[in-house]
């Protein structure tokens, strides 16, 4: 069996396969013409808020939001 | 008390399915006997088989179809699915590979690219901004994407003015990640380029 020898460079820089993949699937959303630019945009667009739990109690929670309140 | 109940069935079910590993069955019988047989006041649920589409046996390598099925399959973009077609041309990291009806099971890692879907005298073509191709042993190919878009919907001004920015950020970079994300974008853009002309 051969050693992983040829990594990517990605892969080199520390980069994972799905950072890579959203990466360049992100660079082609944003040359396409209007709409699909728009629709492409608007479908990756997120809305979720994360706590963290320590020692069994949960801490404030951070929102990560793409649309504007 | 429900609980126990589907783990004794799941338990019974391990045993029984290495050995129609090969076939499928059509629905789920082995699990119906079994839910029937603990629960029969209670419908049962539905089991994954059921939502699950038949696909074209793998089995004889006698006869070659005559024309590939091809799934186009995409997370961010609609697709295309069991469409029959003639040739596809995937970009695949080693290169651009033709698929033919025929053609050995493989599967290939794809470089942002283009693909060309061959149907009679029409070719359609998709930029694949990256993903993966199956090749099955009865000539059905799925061809799994991040973002594939006609190549009619690609903007030339932005990949123009992209491509310039990716070279210059990629002399301006410091980091391995820095340069790593330059160079991808320049990858990227001018395989955009490349589809565009070619």
């Amino acid at each position: 069996m051969a050693s992983n020898a040829a990594v990517p460079f990605w892969r080199a820089a520390g980069m994972t396969y799905i950072t890579y993949s959203n990466l360049c699937a992100n660079l082609v959303s944003q040359c396409l013409k209007e709409p699909y630019r728009s629709e492409a945009l608007n479908r990756e667009k997120v809305h979720f808020s994360v706590s963290k739990w320590v020692d069994g109690k949960p801490e404030k929670p951070t929102t990560r939001s793409d649309t504007p309140e | 008390m429900l609980r126990r109940a589907t783990t004794r069935i799941l338990s019974h079910r391990r045993h029984c399915s290495t050995a129609e590993a090969l076939k499928v069955p059509a629905a789920d019988d082995l699990f119906m006997v079994a839910w029937k047989r603990t629960m029969p006041n209670l419908d049962p649920p539905k089991t994954p088989l059921s939502f699950l589409q038949p696909r074209p046996s793998t089995a004889s390598a006698a006869s070659i179809p005559s024309k590939m099925t091809i799934n186009l399959v995409s997370s961010r973009s609609s697709g295309l699915s069991n469409k029959q077609v003639d040739m596809v041309i995937v970009p695949a990291t080693t290169g651009q590979m033709g698929i033919l009806p025929g053609h050995v099971a493989s599967i290939s890692e794809l470089k942002p690219g283009l693909l060309s879907i061959h149907e009679g005298n029409e070719v359609t073509k998709y930029f694949i901004s990256s993903g993966f191709a199956f090749v099955h042993s009865n000539s059905v190919a799925d061809i799994i994407a991040a973002e594939a878009v006609p190549i009619e919907q690609v903007d030339p001004s932005s990949v123009q003015k992209g491509l310039a920015e990716f070279t210059q950020k990629l002399s301006t970079a410091s980091t391995d990640l820095e340069k790593a994300e330059a160079q991808i974008g320049l990858d990227v853009l001018s395989a955009l380029n490349s589809s565009l002309s070619g």
